[in-house]
């Protein structure tokens, strides 16, 4: 009896908030009909092409993979720090920094062989990423320096430096030769390309090694001691203080596996698609991430099967631009809306009153039933 | 005005929670003037029933009575307009603002664009004067410790000029002097035309001030009468559902060696000025030593200088034979001290996570949880069994948010994680704050079981009972110094009273 309590429990429940979620986008594709309809084109023609197109042939799939790993680098990387309790919006300035960094190291060492050089130019990208987040994570520290300003602000700095090393130091000597002067880098060598995972496509191994790591960052978040330091830190500073932890240590190691998963998705960008530095190359991946992790909960394990959402989303947009003839802006539009429907969402989930309330009136008929196990998971209920 | 309250009545109330029936059928009927003890232990309902009356529970059946019309009250504000007013036990102040800007917030305002505070600040003058209750209305909530804060509430609540007035443990945080000065005020109170509810956990306050008592036992009324009817052993009786022994600790005489020696310790409080000025003090083996004093004196920033979480700035701090001043806390946590925060919400538990984490906050990297830096899933979760048996903390299940339990409970993770931790020294701020008479008990049968296991033991308390029972010997804080030290023989409340407001022969 107990036992089929607890399950028609959680059944409810996750029926209930895959519902506030579903909701949720349909509000936001709602909202973003309407801008398709101000921009002169059919909504659901619209969303047609950006939802079913891709997914009609292999091309269309592999693209959104291709797109989903760097998001998944990213997203895990900002769930990282947004557990912590750190609000890292410096992303896009990390993907740069970790790029640039895994690009000049495999300039530098191309004669490496392919089993060294992979695996180092992704350390060397995740330092990259990593030392910059540092800087925003050592001011909130011991500067008290609020993290979202100097993350953003950081973000302006690295594209700087980036635009700076591609047009400067590590510029293709044949672009100076041939007077072209376009701002990339040499190609890579060979051997630290990715490889095609099939053939004829831009799939690349880079999504596997996305997926690997996201599973071992929730391994690490909540299977080991680190993890442990690292949430409870982010939880409730105080409290972690008290048992002993080294907040400020803690918050800047969060935000520095943080910058280093985003400076791992620059690494993936530049080894897995484009094989060389050029300009644009995080394509606002460092932004789009946040929104994947927290449209992923801010679990690892969800933030993957977001990823290729938010892939499709991207890839989608492209190809509804062609067909239907509306900027591809405006999928930003309908990526804010999305951001705003979500975060919206959590009052739904979190609110034990409305939670009860909505419930109530969904299963009315199942009323008796329901009001002895359902909504929250509080049973001592003496202090609120 | 709003029409007063003459008469009210809630009458068979039931409020079901997810596996608990929090209220069962529970009627309870209060006239005006007149004083009405709610009894109960930790989630016999008692605050879930308060809560429905202030509207932020609805019930799920029966009704709400007030002059003899029903009334339906869906929210603070509601119950608010009817001249219903609550002190909870957790204090609902912003910390950011000062005390004066904390009372506006609840009043209405005449003015809508420029809040005069002005005005606001003669009624607290007033009302601070009246009822003699020491306030500093600019001082800011943050500064304030958890005793200033109820005196805060309690004048935010008389400000607002409710009419029934409802208190969750209003003197918890008190000094004998100041719940005596309370009582004498409630009592006025209800003289004038006040209807009191008071929820408290001390019977000798119980006795001396209601009229009426109502007890809860598991959700259900299991008594409601006169006050007078029965003695305080019986109602600890009915509320516990057996009879209680309260202990009182034997003499001793043999000590062992010093475990902890406080020399001369200064450091700052959060406000920047001395909050220890040259305190020394030494505990021995085996030895309760209690902290007597209001708080706000220096107990939370002596109790965490020992922890390492406040830095020493001038004297000593020696732990068993060595030096720690200004180790850092995890440093002294591994040389074996324990520690029960006065913060129990967010200092105690982290509140987001769950039960089975909160018991193994101190002790997660050591061998018995973890392995190679691995959690070890499978004596995490024994753990928390274990504890959650032993200690009778009441709990849907281990991996609940400890945050939502109730106060009493919470007391019990952090109880059961410092003192199964065994260590050497435990300094306890305010143990039993919060408790039923059942949870207290156990809590100071525990304290002096370890007590005869050799651990040094500092109690910090306002309650004079508490370490007049079981401490071999009480130091008054006050201002930042050690005023005396009385050994077991020579205490008295009164003596203990005095020297807690600064009166030191």
């Amino acid at each position: 009896m107990e036992n089929k309590n607890i399950k028609n429990k959680h059944y409810i429940d996750t029926c209930y908030k895959l519902g506030i979620v579903v909701t949720a986008i349909l509000i936001a594709l709602f909202l973003g009909g309407i801008l398709f309809l101000m921009a002169g084109a059919n909504p659901f023609e619209a969303y047609a092409v950006m939802f079913t197109k891709p997914l009609g042939n292999k091309f269309g799939i592999t693209e959104m993979l291709v797109r989903a790993a760097p998001l998944m680098f990213v997203g895990v990387g900002i769930s990282v720090a947004f557990r912590s309790g750190i609000l890292n919006i410096g992303g896009e300035g990390q993907i740069m920094m970790g790029a640039a960094a895994g690009i000049a190291f495999t300039l530098i060492f191309k004669d490496l062989p392919r089993s060294v050089l992979i695996p180092s130019a992704f350390i060397a990208s995740f330092i990259g990423g990593a030392l910059w987040a540092g800087i925003a994570g050592y001011m909130k520290a011991y500067l008290q320096v609020n993290e979202i300003l100097s993350t953003v602000m950081l973000n302006y700095i690295a594209a700087q430096i980036y635009v700076f090393l591609i047009r400067g130091p590590l510029i293709d000597p044949k672009e100076i030769a041939s007077g072209t002067g376009i701002a990339q880098t040499e190609l890579l060598t060979k051997t630290a390309w990715l490889g095609k995972l099939i053939k004829g496509t831009r799939l690349h191994t880079g999504i596997i090694i996305a997926i690997v790591l996201s599973i071992l960052i929730y391994i690490m978040l909540w299977k080991t001691t680190l993890g442990y330091r690292l949430r409870a830190v982010g939880a409730e500073a105080k409290a972690a203080n008290y048992a002993g932890m080294n907040v400020k240590l803690y918050l800047v190691m969060a935000i520095m596996i943080s910058g280093g998963f985003c400076g791992m998705a620059g690494a993936v960008e530049a080894l897995g698609v484009h094989h060389r530095g050029l300009e644009g190359l995080s394509a606002g991946y460092g932004f789009s991430g946040i929104v994947v992790a927290l449209f992923g909960g801010l679990h690892p394990l969800g933030i993957i099967p977001a990823s290729a959402l938010f892939g499709l989303l991207i890839l989608g947009a492209d190809m509804m631009q062609r067909a239907v003839e509306v900027p591809s802006a405006i999928v930003l539009a309908i990526q804010g809306l999305i951001i705003l429907a979500i975060v919206s969402t959590r009052i739904f989930l979190t609110d034990k009153k409305i939670k009860e309330k909505i419930i109530k009136k969904i299963f009315f008929q199942k009323k008796d039933k329901i009001e002895n196990n359902t909504e929250t998971d509080a049973v001592e209920t003496e202090e609120v | 005005m709003r029409e007063s309250i003459k008469q009210l009545e809630m009458k068979n109330i039931t409020k079901r929670f997810p596996g608990v029936l929090a209220c069962d059928n529970v009627s309870i009927e209060l006239k005006q003037g007149e004083i009405l003890a709610l009894l109960g232990e930790n989630g016999a309902g008692k605050t879930t029933l308060m809560n429905i009356l202030y509207g932020l529970y609805h019930q799920d059946e029966g009704v709400v009575r007030i002059n003899d019309r029903e009334v339906k009250i869906n929210s603070p504000k509601a119950a608010f307009k009817l001249g219903i007013g609550m002190v909870h036990q957790h204090f609902m102040l912003v910390p950011n603002l000062t005390v004066l800007e904390n009372i506006a917030l609840g009043i209405r305002n005449t003015n809508t664009i420029k809040l005069d505070l002005e005005e606001i600040r003669e009624k607290i003058k007033e009302i601070t004067n009246k009822y003699d209750l020491s306030v500093n209305p600019d001082a800011f909530v943050w500064q304030l410790s958890v005793g200033e804060q109820q005196r805060v509430e309690l004048v935010k609540t008389l400000c607002l000029g409710a009419n029934l007035l409802i208190l969750d443990e209003p003197t918890a945080a008190l000094t004998p002097q100041e719940t005596d000065e309370l009582l004498i005020l409630l009592r006025k109170m209800a003289e004038e035309g006040c209807s009191i509810i008071f929820i408290s956990h001390k019977l000798n306050e119980v006795k001396s001030v209601t009229h009426k008592v109502a007890v809860l036992r598991n959700g259900r009324l299991v008594y409601n009468g006169a006050t007078d009817d029965h003695s305080q052993e019986e109602l600890a009786a009915k509320m516990a559902g057996h009879d209680i022994h309260i202990h009182v600790s034997e003499e001793k005489e043999n000590f062992g060696k010093a475990v902890l020696e406080l020399k001369d310790v200064w450091a700052k409080g959060d406000r920047g000025t001395f909050a220890l000025n040259g305190v020394s003090l030494t505990i021995r083996e085996g030895e309760i030593v209690g902290i007597a004093g209001v708080s706000g004196n220096g107990q939370k920033e002596l109790a965490e200088v020992i922890n390492g979480i406040r830095k020493v700035k001038n004297g000593n701090i020696i732990f068993k034979d060595e030096d720690i001043t200004n180790l850092s806390a995890q440093k002294i946590i591994k040389k074996n001290m324990g520690y029960i925060p006065e913060d129990r919400n967010h200092e105690g538990i982290i509140p987001s996570f769950s039960i089975k984490e909160n018991l193994i906050m101190k002790d997660y990297f050591k061998d018995s949880f973890s392995k190679f830096s691995f959690l070890n899933r499978k004596r995490i979760i024994g753990n928390a069994k274990r504890l959650v048996e032993k200690f009778n903390i009441k709990c849907p299940d281990i991996d609940t948010a400890c945050g939502t339990l109730s106060g009493g409970n919470i007391q019990k993770v952090i109880f059961a994680r410092e003192i199964t931790r065994d260590p050497k020294m435990l300094v306890a701020a305010y143990p039993i704050r919060g408790l039923d008479i059942g949870a207290a008990e156990y809590v100071h049968n525990q304290l002096l079981e370890a007590r005869d296991r050799n651990m040094a033991i500092m109690v910090i308390s306002e309650e004079l009972d508490e370490l007049i029972n079981i401490c071999d010997k009480i130091a008054v804080i006050y201002e930042g110094k050690i005023l005396d030290v009385l050994s077991k023989r020579d205490v008295t409340k009164s003596k203990l009273g005095l020297l807690m407001a600064g009166v030191s022969s």
